[in-house]
């Protein structure tokens, strides 16, 4: 019979491959990971919750510009969704950043309700990857917390 | 890449004492490539903007490379590397950035920069910059 920590490993395993699989992360995330060590033992979350600050505040940036009808600043909205795609390409967040060249695409055509249909994507995205994420940690945390170790996973 | 391989890749880096400035204005950004560096054990220090390099090179400070972001506000990459060239200044500068069309990355060599790497930073791309700047002594 599995022990718990070979079920939470498993667990963890499988998981993190899913993530892979559906797109949510891609190499990049791997990279991150690699840089994770002894003296930084909590990296990538620190790095994923800078990421997700920065969404936070541009999509709200930008949501701000797009109420403005009449009005809009895309130029404004494509430097946000710029600095968007440049960080979600840093973290490996690959659907975000999928979604933020599509974006950027509305932006630099002036397609307003393109713009809007695709900044809500983009919200409910990070927003997803964030719980997604943080599932991850607490699986991690339990596994240590359990004894155990958190196992590298071959993508 | 662990401590050991980097050690192996570059055998003189530990005793080279490098020195870095990061100049990018994405806290993410900033996180991860000093995160590289110290991988590398190479001292950094980091600043949010183009103008404020200038200023830290200004105030007297001095790094072996600088890795410059193009797109900041105040002054971004390329203004920031035509300025420290005019001042004589010849630390190498490498251009990181996620623009990536031939154009773009013209204006931004011509600025000054020694190398460009396209963003996201791995420790392969940060390896590579160092090779190619020749701050890797084959013993």
């Amino acid at each position: 019979m599995d022990t718990l920590i070979a079920q939470l490993q498993r667990r963890f395993c499988d998981f993190t491959i899913s993530l892979y699989h559906q797109g949510f992360l891609d190499d990049q995330f791997t990279e991150l990971k690699k840089l994770q060590d002894e003296c930084s033992p909590d990296f990538v979350a620190e790095v994923v919750t800078l990421f997700f600050e920065d969404c936070e505040k541009l999509i709200s940036n930008m949501a701000r510009a797009l109420d403005q009808t009449g009005n809009v600043d895309f130029k404004l909205v494509g430097s946000s969704v710029h600095q968007l795609k440049g960080s979600s390409s840093s973290v490996g967040a690959k659907r975000v950043k999928g979604l933020c060249v599509t974006l950027k695409e509305c932006c630099d055509s002036q397609n307003y309700e393109g713009c809007v249909r695709c900044l809500q994507q983009v919200d409910i995205e990070y927003k997803t990857l964030k719980a997604k994420l943080q599932d991850l940690f607490n699986l991690e945390q339990q596994i240590v917390q359990a004894g155990g170790r958190i196992p590298q996973v071959d993508i | 890449m662990t401590r050991d391989q980097v050690a192996e890749e570059l055998p003189n880096l530990a005793e080279s004492k490098l020195t870095a400035l990061v100049v990018d204005d994405s806290f993410v950004n900033q996180t991860i490539h000093q995160k590289l560096l110290n991988r590398l054990g190479i001292k950094n220090d980091v600043v949010t903007n183009g103008k404020e390099a200038v200023d830290v090179y200004c105030s007297g400070g001095n790094y072996d490379l600088i890795l410059m972001d193009m797109d900041m506000p105040i002054m971004n990459g390329i203004q920031a590397t035509k300025r420290l060239r005019e001042m004589g200044i010849e630390s190498k500068i490498a251009g990181v950035t996620t623009r990536a069309n031939e154009g773009e990355k013209k204006e931004f060599m011509e600025a000054g920069l020694n190398d460009f790497q396209e963003k996201p930073l791995t420790i392969s791309k940060l390896l590579s910059i160092l090779h190619k700047l020749n701050f890797y002594v084959q013993t």
